[in-house]
């Protein structure tokens, strides 16, 4: 129990403390670092209470993908090097930073009420629709699960993902003016009739081909 | 202080939260730390989920989580395209700089 107590500092210190770089560092590249920092943190919490499978999956999905995403994107715009201006008055006169702390030390403060309410009143849960067993491993109940009550819910995401898919391409596609490229539906859709001609030659006149 | 419950979790991620809220406030820089603000969000609540899924012994929350990751990956995708789009068309992605529609 200790150890676990011990872990669970040092991955949500590491956690906190990276969320709080993300958003202060002056280096967007940086930033990206801290998140992908987080994300790792997380996800040894997750695994160390017993949620395996997410916590490998996020490391895949996030580190992997999202990440590497937002490293790409930040490399691309070339907007690595710009300063971080809060702390500015005429950049921030708008009075963006005394609202940003009320309204999320409201939030703070009614997550907190909830973490209370949990406290005091353990006898309110009452799940009795998909018990964790101890038998079978995290990921083979989630399998149980996921692939036959939630079936309709896992194929409308995995749609959602090839939206997005098509969506990103079609945003970012862009054809360009002046570039020759090969047009393979040009190429197949030939015929010999509009390739060719076939001419009837006569002797001592020759061809004239003007086109 | 050395028995983890359902509470710490709890904290943990009603503090991520807070941090996302700050950053999406507090941001001048350019819309790509709002995105990132965003995936913390997202990343609360999926510390939310799991945490009570594993304290009430509920296998529910870890599948809503996975399909919580699925939306929040379609998320960052389009917002970056569209990000690199509007960098394309504006040439900057400054927060006091896009004010197109003068809102």
């Amino acid at each position: 129990m200790v150890a676990h107590a011990i872990f669970f500092y040092v991955f949500s210190i590491i956690a906190v403390i990276s969320a709080i770089m993300v958003t202060v560092s002056k280096n967007t590249v940086h930033s990206v670092f801290f998140l992908i920092l987080d994300f790792i943190s997380i996800s040894c919490l997750f695994i160390m209470i017993g949620a395996e499978f997410l916590g490998m999956i996020m490391l895949i999905v996030y580190v992997g993908a999202v990440a590497v995403l937002f490293l790409f994107v930040v490399m691309m715009l070339n907007v690595a090097q710009q300063k971080n201006q809060w702390f500015n008055s005429e950049v921030t006169s708008s009075g963006h930073i005394p609202v940003g702390l009320i309204i999320s030390t409201i939030i703070f403060f009614e997550l907190i009420i909830v973490v209370g309410g949990w406290k005091y009143k353990p006898e309110l849960s009452n799940p009795n629709t998909n018990q964790i067993s101890n038998e079978i491993s995290n990921t083979h109940s989630l399998g149980q699960v996921l692939y036959t009550d939630y079936i309709h819910i896992f194929q409308i995401s995995g749609m959602i993902l090839l939206i997005a898919m098509i969506g990103a391409i079609v945003l970012t596609f862009r054809r360009r003016e002046g570039v020759k490229t090969q047009s393979y539906l040009k190429q197949i859709s030939r015929e010999r009739s509009e390739g060719i001609e076939v001419l009837e030659v006569q002797s001592n006149k020759g061809v004239k081909i003007d086109d | 202080m050395t028995e983890i419950g359902l509470g710490h979790y709890l904290t943990l991620g009603a503090v991520i939260f807070s941090i996302g809220v700050i950053g999406i406030f507090l941001n001048r820089k350019n819309i790509i730390v709002i995105l990132m603000s965003i995936e913390l969000i997202l990343l609360a609540v999926n510390i939310n989920l799991v945490s009570f899924s594993i304290y009430l012994g509920d296998l529910t929350g870890q599948v809503f989580t996975l399909f919580i990751l699925t939306v929040a990956a379609a998320e960052a995708a389009i917002g970056l395209a569209i990000i690199v789009v509007y960098y394309r068309n504006a040439g900057t992605i400054r927060v006091e700089e896009i004010d197109k529609l003068k809102g």
